[in-house]
């Protein structure tokens, strides 16, 4: 399985009235063809902004992307995404890389129908003329689940229920079968019903279209049947990245640990308080010399508040960036 | 097995707080003053009106009855044959003009400030009562409120004037009642989307009763859009007041110099004097902007949405 | 849709109704109507003979059948100062009020929506903050007085354009432009914040993510939705304009509406004022039902009934 994407420290920062807000503090990853891989973090952990920073989808004032590679293997041959002039980016974007985005009403059109919706990106990026756009995107419409498509395709967003919605923006997503599909929160705003439904959906799509997913989120719940690999991120950094069963089972950082902690189980044998992390996030104001989560952390001692921990491997496939060993139960030794 | 270090963030925060210098806070005040320029401004007219209003015959020495037929259609003081007595010149009739200027403020305040309160109470009251009680009260006070709105509200003024007759009260009760639907209409719609957040639902059911809900929770969030609005309609009433001054259906000019009144009277002399017109015509307008500009400034501040956004 | 027509159409007609009840209710409230018409100098006698003649002295019930039976005939009196019925003195006007008025507008449309829209996609540029600025003036000018100084500078002393009446063909261009300077700033206003505002929502992000041409974006997607809210403001305003002309007519002389109705004032003329009145406020129910009407087509969702 080749590398398809392989992001390298990555680092975005907004310049502000108030001051450098550091939202994306050196992010590498790698993704696999066909891949799914979850991105896991609470609100400001930078999870969205990485991604918008590779597709030209954040605004250049205040926002800069300071550093960093992004080599992607497009159609027209491996490429760094964010040396792309914008005409090249808007080749990609929707074409070699789809989105979905997390609420349905407010991410769709109100006065345009569904069906010209979908229909633009074909014509845009498939060079179908518009009838040959509009049987095609029927075709999608049926696929992603959607009943009488020839009659919904004429249909206005505020026609449909939030599942619905969600699956024609996966229609938008999936029309001109990209490589990548970005998924930023696709459930957070549905029901807990339909979001199984969706998650469904993408599993089938997934499997038939054989592309690779990337699926930001902050519910570590939703990742467990869905995603190959996992990437923590917090305060803007990476701090723990593994294959999902050896996640669940070897955490190997402390916020890993507390967001496990917090999932609910019906398997618990007693019953117990939901575990939740003291503290709020990081000011992404404040430049940092040391680990994000010190505050935080039950197991912080004094060389978490002097430097920065790296992402050291610390097992098959896992790299987790903490001085603190969590299985020796003291600092690690390096 | 590890150092507690504080929890929060605040406390390493103070640590690394530095010094704040007297220069640091005075570009900090600057900076806030230039980003609030418009509002700054607003009030600042604002101010200005209300000190002239307030303090009229200490500005002006003029008594602006006075009619003096040798001293009439002087121009400013700054042309040949004007004088520093009259800064602004004279009428028709040599009444000084920079000091009925001045006194004209407290006409255009008084209809304002009078105006805007009849309106803004009696359309809060209809409103409310539409919002809260809802189905057909609400339908049927609501019909009458855009019977009146959706009429040109100058003609119906114009009209109403005609009828009434002349006098300074008249104009008032003219444009609180002609107001009172826009009020109407924005606290009902306030009030709507109050019932509609649930929290008065929640206080509800924790046992207040209803003069506490409506006291404590739905004024308050009434203020804001209210007094933003009440701040537009200000400036449309002195606006309008000059306007039918204008047409000779404000106030009587004997009686007290209005702008309007000025305006009429110095319609006919534009091209030989045009002074006698032209600087009531900037008072008008030197209000009305700053008016604009503070409702505008208390639109953005006030509304909560728009607080995240301002940074 | 034609069901959304049917019950806005009810609606205008229930308006009309007020309106004319309004008006009726108006000149009789305030006091006695034949004294308010007749002359100041006009002796007691005088006044009963005029209120027995114009059937004052009958029920309210009777005279107001009367009323609305003359206005649906379009009856509306004889107006005292050209002693020819009222109406047709007014539709005379029409023409002439219409052109100044979609001359204004046009202005309006023409100068405010591209400054607006320049200013939505360049926030805190030059263009902007000026647009704006202007805007705000434009807002805050009153009318009448700008009217005056552009008679005074701009026709008299430096003869670009004629100073009163109808005759040449610019002796429009500046009641135009005082009249529609409001609005002007209005769309400026306006539409710089629909742009703004449409800008930050999400389906512009959606439509950026599915990397269309910004062209495309632009019209498509952006100004398509900043028109819904513009379509309403037009339609509303050129109805005040045809309504509330009065001082620019008056001022450039313009033998419009507005200008009848600053002379009827001052005869006292009630008919006549009533008759403008009354036109007036039909001409503009009529451009709000047209507008709204144009409003359901540009918006699905009011034409669904959301």
């Amino acid at each position: 399985m080749s590398i398809i994407l392989k992001v390298e420290d990555l680092v975005t920062k907004f310049y502000t009235l108030d001051g450098v807000v550091n939202a994306v503090n050196g992010v590498s990853f790698e993704l696999s063809e066909g891949e799914t891989l979850a991105i896991v973090g609470e609100s400001g952990s930078g999870k969205s902004v990485t991604m918008m920073s590779l597709l030209g989808l954040i605004p250049l004032p205040p926002g800069k992307i300071e550093s960093g590679t992004a080599a992607f293997q497009s159609d027209a041959g491996l490429c760094d995404l964010l040396t792309l002039s914008p005409e090249e980016l808007r080749e990609i974007r929707g074409g070699q890389i789809g989105f979905v985005f997390q609420d349905p009403i407010s991410t769709l059109n109100p006065i345009l129908t569904i069906g010209e919706q979908i229909s633009e990106t074909l014509i845009r990026h498939k060079g179908l003329s518009i009838e040959e756009a509009r049987e095609q995107t029927i075709k999608l419409l049926s696929q992603v689940g959607i009943p009488d498509p020839e009659l919904r395709y004429k249909a206005y967003p505020f026609q449909f229920s939030g599942g619905m919605r969600q699956r024609v923006v996966i229609a938008i997503a999936i029309a001109c079968t990209p490589k990548i599909i970005i998924a930023d929160e696709p459930t957070t705003a549905l029901d807990v019903t339909v979001q199984a439904q969706i998650i469904e959906l993408f599993k089938e799509l997934r499997d038939a279209l054989d592309v690779a997913v990337i699926w930001i989120t902050h519910d570590l719940g939703v990742v467990a049947g869905l995603a190959e690999r996992v990437l923590v991120m917090y305060g803007g950094r990476p701090v723990e990245i593994a294959a999902v069963r050896e996640l669940y089972k070897n955490p190997k950082h402390p916020y890993t640990l507390g967001l496990l902690g917090a999932l609910p189980s019906l398997e618990a044998k007693e019953s117990k308080r939901l575990e939740s992390i003291q503290g709020t996030p990081p000011d992404l104001l404040i430049p940092l010399k040391h680990c994000p989560f010190a505050w935080r952390c039950d197991f912080a001692f004094d060389r978490c508040w002097e430097e920065i921990p790296p992402l050291i491997t610390v097992g098959d496939q896992h790299r987790a960036a903490c001085f603190f060993d969590l299985e020796k139960g003291g600092p690690r030794d390096d | 097995m590890a150092d507690k270090e504080p929890k929060t963030q605040q406390t390493v925060d103070s640590l690394l707080d530095t010094e704040k210098t007297f220069k640091d806070r005075l570009a900090y005040f600057g900076r806030f003053l230039w980003r609030d320029r418009g509002g700054v401004i607003g009030l600042t007219v604002f101010l200005i009106v209300v000190f002239a209003a307030v303090f009229a015959p200490v500005i002006t020495k003029q008594d602006p009855f006075t009619q003096d037929l040798r001293a009439s259609k002087l121009p400013p003081a700054w042309k040949e044959e004007g004088t520093w007595e009259h800064p602004f010149g004279t009428d028709s009739l040599g009444k000084d003009i920079f000091s009925r200027v001045i006194y004209g403020t407290r006409v255009s305040l008084m209809v304002g400030l009078f105006g805007v309160l009849i309106a803004g109470i009696l359309g809060m009251l209809i409103g409310a009562i539409a919002g809260y009680a809802g189905g057909r009260l609400d339908a049927a006070i609501m019909g009458g409120v855009n019977l009146i709105l959706s009429l040109p509200y100058l003609l119906f003024v114009v009209f109403i004037a005609t009828v009434l007759g002349r006098s300074l009260i008249n104009v008032i009760l003219i444009f609180g009642i002609t107001d009172a639907p826009i009020f109407a209409r924005v606290t009902r719609g306030e009030v709507l989307r109050i019932r509609e957040s649930g929290y008065v639902e929640s206080a509800i059911s924790a046992g207040a009763r209803w003069p506490t809900i409506i006291f404590d929770h739905i004024i308050p969030n009434l203020i804001g859009p209210l007094i933003t609005l009440a701040t537009f309609e200000m400036s449309a009433m002195i606006f309008y007041e000059a306007g039918l001054g204008f047409l000779g259906l404000s106030v009587p000019p004997n009686e007290y110099p209005t702008w309007g009144n000025m305006l009429a009277a110095g319609r006919k002399y534009m091209t030989s004097y045009p002074w006698i017109a032209s600087f009531p015509g900037l008072a008008i307008m030197f209000t009305s902007l700053g008016m604009n500009l503070l409702g505008d400034w208390l639109r953005d501040v006030l509304d909560p949405r728009m607080r995240r956004s301002r940074k | 849709m034609g069901r959304y027509f049917a019950s806005k159409f009810f609606q205008s007609l229930l308006l009309l109704f007020g309106v004319l009840f309004l008006v009726f209710m108006m000149v009789r409230v305030t006091g006695d109507p034949a004294a308010l018409m007749m002359s100041r100098e006009a002796s007691p006698e005088q006044i009963e003979a005029f209120r027995e003649e114009m059937g004052f002295n009958d029920p309210v019930l009777v005279q107001f059948k009367r009323f609305m039976s003359g206005a649906i005939r379009g009856d509306f009196g004889t107006s005292l100062h050209f002693k020819t019925p009222a109406l047709p003195l007014v539709l005379e006007r029409l023409p002439a009020t219409v052109q100044l008025a979609s001359v204004a507008l046009l202005m309006a449309v023409v100068i405010g929506i591209p400054i607006g829209l320049l200013g939505g996609f360049t926030p805190g540029s030059a263009v902007d903050n000026i647009g704006r600025a202007l805007a705000l003036i434009g807002q805050s000018v009153p009318n009448f007085w700008l009217g005056l100084m552009m008679i005074l500078y701009l026709g008299v002393k430096l003869g670009w354009f004629p100073t009163f009446g109808r005759d040449q063909w610019n002796s429009v261009i500046m009641p135009a432009f005082v009249l529609g300077l409001p609005v002007m700033g209005q769309l400026v206003r306006l539409t710089r914040s629909a742009v703004l505002e449409i800008r930050g929502e999400d389906f512009i992000r959606t439509a950026h993510s599915k990397g269309l041409e910004p062209r495309t974006i632009y019209l498509k997607h952006v100004l398509r939705n900043v028109a819904i809210p513009l379509v309403s403001v037009i339609g509303v305003q050129f109805g005040y304009m045809l309504g509330g002309s009065i001082y620019i007519e008056a001022i450039f002389s313009w033998p419009g509406m507005g200008g009848l109705l600053e002379q009827s004032i001052g005869w006292r003329d009630f008919p006549l004022v009533q008759a403008i009145a009354v036109f007036t406020s039909l001409i503009v129910l009529m451009l709000n039902l047209l507008t709204d009407m144009a409003y359901s087509i540009i918006d699905p969702r009011i034409r669904y009934g959301r």
